[in-house]
């Protein structure tokens, strides 16, 4: 990172941090959530409600068209190749032979590519959707294995195919730092992020460690992962003049938007990216190299391009998560109070882009213990630039935490769910906020009910049948409450009793857009039959980015705001001879198709007569939701208590999951349906994250090695046993609709109840992830 | 040289590389029909072949001359949906939905190889005329079609409601 840099980030934090200390200081009422939504109220209504997804019939028949599926005439395919080498120069490549193959329209390398301006990182600029600061094939240099020195369009993808592997280029390596030893012996720098500093120190927490009757101090490791989402990272482009359509696979909708508008110099609304079904993103879905690739070719082409990576080509350009090593160590007196927490993690990333994995986030609230230490660390590898993977952080931090919890709970003697509740915090134990929402004591004692924890022997090894050994284990998972700024909705409302809801948000299985047609309904008092929600299309309304669990949230603001201007405007046309007359915004809510008086039902008028007594069609607003202070006045967070059984084959070492429960303390769940879905999809990736997930990275070239589905794993039907899910349902007062996102909790804590297990059925700790057999043998 | 795809009869293409996949997806606009991995290891290209389940990335349209193929497009007729389809949705069996055409039309032919008692490698009686359906059953036949949103048990429920409580009765 350039001192600028450096000193630019050093900045953002003070600033951030004088933020934060205001808001926390703020009275509630001056404060986004200081009025609880009125939404909270509503019981036995639409929310909650388990209603199928608006797009499924879609989906079950194969109708809903993803990016790569768009028919456009005239459309040629690309192929793209991949740099060999880790770092150096491309000094030669001929293009002659691809250029004569059959079909082929274009060879595009630096040396004939349109000029691209540079894009800020997204994670140093709130509208900017790129992933690195790398400038694309604009010119010799190569950063990284797999980075594309070049592009073939021909009128079919087995043309295009067959053309690249016509290009043999050759490069002049240079010195890569691809050894993770080298890079941290290169130097570590403590991780900074959006103006968050990952490091805090309360106390000495060595000494006290030191010091402490009772200690587990361990080193837990976790590999590098990949997304994976299923479908294909694709792209279609077509270029309308200085115009450009773009249908993406994108979790970053308005981003990528503005993006490729800046990379080539156009204003915003010249360009319109279409997102409407995102086949999995998990972190992944973001802007890349093969978006700006694919509409820097269709330019130079004149006509439209379809690139779709292959699978290895998503290994080569797309990243994933970074790998791990983590010190976490507790101290703690004989009657199981920590007094001491320390958590150092050290992480990869690269030159050229910004992703301190966060692995603290989750230690910082978990726990009371007077000192702590907490940082992360980050060395420069030369390689794809790591980003955002499911439960970022907390995924594998929570391993680290809560396997030393175990241990602990081992070395006391104690049960481990006991030992987590002696030592909750009564406010988030870093920042000194007091928690909007926490029921940590509720779902570990719910969970063990339900899931048979008091039949789990404390001491390991003692359940067997035949080969099998059998052991149970918990541990806490938790994730923050996030809501991004950019929020904005608009919401029309019709003559004729019916309302569509629009935002820019994006669509990649949590069901979006059904979730925000139930909440819109149930807001205006509309049936869910008269309420349509159209999400994926940049040109709509808000900024948000389906990250962090914070789109229902962020976008649920809009919506809250965007309704509460409607009512007022509605209120404004019915005027004073209606049975709403003289009533203020604030007095009415929507019920039965128009709005009516909160305590007095009986005055009443619909939509329809309100809208045809002013002479209206319809009535549409836009608003934008205030910014999101809230997160800076309360400590909010989702929890959850994570119970498995596992059996373990004492021959081959063979690890069956059982049995898994997750307990969740998320706020109110908005449709039981999704919730579950979500819950149940991120524990499954815990099972992969525990089990068998890991990208192999060759140390000595910088190259993956397993980029492909058959040898890279992921958790298959039969890895998976049926999952239980079951929450509080207790609203948080101070979130939007008192609900929290719910797509990445279900990973946290997963891949440590999963260790605990194992060793409660073995007696082996395994402290590095993958647990494969051989660890066990 | 022709193939019947959903009934309808359809050229074999002139270059003989073209994928079964790609045949459907980019020369018919049959899109149902996806490509998660182009490599035979995740199974979302899965389509019928009077009834058999094969993974179209691995089938070159040549070889399938005079065959007949029913994509997901062509599982149910006149604008129903197929018991299974309809399953799917009652039981959330997907999220994303890219993986689901190609589940749907696995566990199809799944359900075919159970019923004329083909074993596999969790059946206990492998000289068994009938293997029971059940859950582990389901589990390992299904094993070679992912679904990274982990809408596994939403699909063993959807597959077990489609054509559990009737098992004499035909997978369609
Ligand atoms: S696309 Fe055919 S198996 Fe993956
Ligand atoms: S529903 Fe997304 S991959 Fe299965």
């Amino acid at each position: 990172m350039s001192l600028r840099e450096k000193a630019k980030q050093r900045l953002q934090a003070t600033a951030m941090s004088m933020v934060q200390k205001a808001v926390a200081l703020a009275p509630d009422a001056w404060v986004p959530g200081g009025d609880p939504d009125p939404l909270i109220h509503h019981r036995n209504g639409l929310i909650g409600a388990p209603i199928p997804r608006l797009d499924a019939p879609e989906k079950v028949t194969g109708t809903a068209r993803f990016a790569a599926e768009v028919p456009l005439d005239g459309m040629l395919y690309a192929a793209l190749v991949y740099s060999t080498i880790a770092k150096g120069r491309l000094v030669s490549l001929d293009t002659s032979a691809a250029e004569a193959a059959p079909g082929v329209a274009l060879v595009m390398t630096h040396r004939n590519a349109p000029r691209l301006k540079p894009l800020p990182t997204f994670t140093s600029n709130l509208r900017s959707a790129a992933q690195d600061s790398l400038p694309v094939l604009q010119d010799d240099r190569i950063h990284w294995n797999g980075q594309p020195v070049a592009l073939v369009l021909a009128e079919t993808q087995d043309q295009a195919d067959y053309a690249k592997s016509l290009l043999h280029p050759v490069y002049e390596p240079g010195h890569a730092i691809t050894r993770f030893a080298e890079a941290k012996a290169a130097g570590l720098e403590t991780g900074a992020m959006m103006g968050m500093r990952f490091k805090d120190e309360i106390g000495d927490a060595e000494t006290v460690l030191a010091a402490c009757p009772v200690t587990v101090d361990e080193v837990y490791s976790t590999p590098r992962h990949n997304h994976n989402a299923l479908e294909l990272h694709a792209v279609t482009v077509v270029w309308d003049g200085d115009d450009l359509t773009v249908h993406d696979a994108t979790q970053k909708l308005a981003h990528t938007a503005w993006s490729l508008a800046h990379a080539f110099d156009l204003a915003e609304l010249q360009v319109r990216v279409f997102s409407p079904y995102v086949g999995g993103g998990f972190g992944g879905k973001g802007l890349w190299q093969h978006q700006l690739l694919a509409a820097a070719a269709a330019r130079l082409a004149g006509r439209p391009v379809r690139l779709v990576l292959s699978r290895e080509g998503v290994y080569r350009i797309v990243g994933g998560r970074t790998l791990t090593e983590q010190r976490l160590a507790i101290g703690a007196r004989p009657d199981g109070r920590f007094k001491a927490l320390v958590h150092l993690g050290t992480v990869a990333m690269t030159p050229h882009n910004n992703m301190p994995e966060p692995l603290i986030m989750g230690t910082r609230g978990s726990y009371a213990a007077r000192a702590l230490r907490l940082e992360v660390q980050a060395a420069r590898v030369d390689m794809i630039a790591n980003t955002f993977m499911r439960g970022p952080g907390e995924a594998v931090g929570t391993f680290a935490l809560e396997s030393a919890v175990d241990e602990l709970a081992v070395r006391l003697g104690m049960d481990p769910i006991e030992l987590r509740l002696l030592n909750e915090p009564e406010k988030e134990p870093t920042s000194g906020l007091p928690f909007s929402l926490r029921e940590v004591e509720k779902i570990f004692r719910d969970g063990a009910e339900r899931f048979g924890w008091s039949r789990r022997s404390q001491t390991p090894g003692q359940r067997r049948q035949g080969e099998w050994l059998i052991g149970m284990g918990v541990a806490r998972g938790t994730y923050p409450h996030n809501r991004m700024p950019g929020g904005a909705a608009r919401l029309t409302v019709t003559r004729d009793g019916r309302a569509t809801v629009e935002f820019a948000g994006q669509e990649m299985g949590m069901g979006t857009a059904t979730v925000h047609a139930q909440v819109t309904a149930e807001r205006l008092g509309l049936p869910m039959t008269h309420v349509i929600a159209t999400v994926g299309d940049s040109t709509l309304p808000g900024r948000v980015m389906a990250v962090a669990s914070a789109q229902t949230a962020s976008f649920g603001a809009a919506i809250a705001a965007t309704h509460k201007k409607l009512v007022k405007e509605l209120i404004g046309l019915a005027g004073n001879d209606g049975p709403l007359a003289g009533l203020s915004p604030d007095q009415v809510g929507g019920l039965n198709a128009g709005l009516a008086k909160l305590d007095d039902p009986t005055r009443h008028e619909s939509y329809a007569s309100i809208l045809s007594r002013a002479g209206q069609a319809e009535l549409t607003v836009e608003a934008t939701a205030p910014l999101p202070l809230e997160t800076m006045h309360w400590s909010m967070h989702s929890h959850s208590a994570m119970f498995c059984e596992v059996r373990v084959n004492a021959v081959t070492g063979e690890i069956r999951v059982s049995r898994i429960l997750g307990a969740f303390d998320c706020g109110r769940i908005l449709n039981a349906r999704t919730a579950a879905s979500q819950f149940r999809g991120a524990i499954i990736m815990g099972i992969g994250l525990a089990l068998m997930e890991e990208t192999q990275f060759d140390e000595r070239n910088g190259r993956i090695m397993n980029a492909s589905l058959a040898e890279y794993h992921v958790p298959v039907h039969m890895d998976v046993p049926d999952i239980e899910v079951m929450w509080t349902d207790t609203p948080d007062p101070h979130a939007p609709m008192g609900a929290h996102g719910v797509g990445e909790i279900g990973i946290t804590g997963t891949a440590a109840a999963i260790a605990n297990a194992v060793f409660n059925a073995t007696g082996k700790r395994i402290r590095d992830l993958p647990i494969t057999l051989d660890k066990l043998l | 040289m022709c193939l019947i795809v959903n009934g309808r009869e359809v050229a074999v293409p002139e270059d003989p590389r073209v994928s079964l996949l790609d045949l459907l997806r980019e020369r018919l606009d049959l899109t149902g029909t996806k490509k998660g991995c182009n490599q035979g290891a995740c199974g979302a290209c899965t389509v019928l072949v009077e009834g058999e389940r094969i993974v179209s990335c691995l089938a070159l349209a040549v070889q399938y001359d005079g065959r007949c193929i029913t994509t997901i497009e062509g599982l149910a007729g006149n604008g129903e949906l197929h018991p299974l389809q309809q399953a799917f949705i009652d039981h959330d069996g997907f999220q994303c939905g890219y993986c689901t055409p190609g589940q749907i039309c696995s566990a199809v032919a799944m359900v075919g190889e159970v019923r004329r008692g083909v074993p596999s490698h969790v059946t206990s009686d492998l000289a068994a005329e009938r293997v029971a359906l059940d859950r582990d059953e389901v589990r390992e036949r299904m094993s070679g079609n992912l679904c990274r949103c982990g809408a596994y048990n939403g699909i063993v429920d959807a597959i077990f409601d489609a054509f559990g409580d009737s098992p004499e009765e035909e997978a369609r």
